[in-house]
């Protein structure tokens, strides 16, 4: 019968594979864990804590960016899409990146409409990924606090 | 600093000396955690004129600067440019941005780059840039 570190571990590899199976995570995720060590044992969570406050930042500008109407700067939008991609690809957060390169064309070719479709989905998804990792971070700590050790997980 | 390339960055004796130049508060974390990882040390500037000041001020001498391309005040290639002017040996590696076109990564190379990585860096990106200072 399993230990309940060991059904945690299991259900933690389970669900660290799905998130980049789903496509929400992809490998400089995998760097930023290589990273981590037990100098800096909450790297990652700090790290994706700054990417969250940053797409939370970046969405809100460009929301008031959008709400110009008739005057929008897409350029200005097009700006901080460039920004959440960049932060998107640091962290690995793969379809949030995906939604910027989708959302940059909008902007280049000032389709507000697309513009304004592309900012919900951004929205909807960096809140979607937020929810999966605190729920990852929550495993690893239940983890830990039942006296095991997090299990490496290879993709 | 050891005297033959090597695949095991943890032989490095001397602790290698990093600029990391960027506006991005998140990339300069991980850069720093990366550096860190390879057995260096590293200070930040948030944008290239903060990077002209610590040379001109503090006659700083890094063996790496990696120099973010799109920065507020002063950006990369003026930076790169201005650091030569200067004087600065230190092996200077540009870090852009995939959206950027060759033409643009030409032009930062012509600033007076050494070498040019594509963002998001990671320590294998790294590691073959530090064996050549090594080398050298």
């Amino acid at each position: 019968m399993d230990t309940l570190v060991a059904q945690l571990q299991r259900q933690f590899r389970d669900y660290t594979i799905s998130l980049y199976h789903q496509g929400f995570l992809d490998d400089q995720f995998t760097e930023l864990k290589k990273l981590q060590d037990e100098c800096s044992p909450d790297f990652v969570a700090e790290v994706v804590s700054l990417f969250f406050e940053d797409c939370e930042k970046l969405i809100g500008n460009m929301a008031r960016a959008l709400d110009q109407t008739g005057n929008v700067d897409f350029s200005l939008v097009g700006s901080s899409v460039h920004q959440l991609k960049g932060s998107s690809s640091s962290v690995g957060a793969k379809r949030v990146k995906g939604l910027c390169v989708t959302f940059k064309e909008c902007c280049d070719s000032q389709n507000f409409e697309g513009c304004v479709r592309c900012l919900q989905q951004v929205d909807i998804e960096y809140k979607s990924l937020k929810a999966k990792l605190q729920d990852l971070f929550n495993l690893e700590q239940q983890i830990v606090q039942a006296g095991g050790r997090i299990p490496q997980v290879d993709i | 600093m050891a005297t033959k390339s090597m695949g095991d960055i943890e032989k490095i004796k001397k602790k290698l000396n990093v600029l990391i130049v960027d506006d991005d508060p998140l990339n300069l974390i991980i850069h720093e955690k990366i550096i860190k990882a390879i057995g260096g040390i590293s200070q930040t500037a948030n944008n290239g004129e903060e990077a002209v000041i610590i040379h001109r001020d503090g006659g700083s001498s890094f063996d790496l600067i990696l120099m973010d391309k799109e920065m507020p005040e002063r950006d990369g290639v003026s930076t790169t440019k201005k650091l030569r002017e200067m004087e600065v040996k230190s092996m200077i590696v540009g870090v852009t941005s995939l959206a950027d076109n060759e033409e643009e990564r030409r032009a930062f190379m012509e600033a007076g780059l050494n070498h040019c990585l594509a963002k998001p860096l990671t320590k294998d990106k790294i590691i073959p840039l530090i064996n050549q200072l090594m080398d050298a």
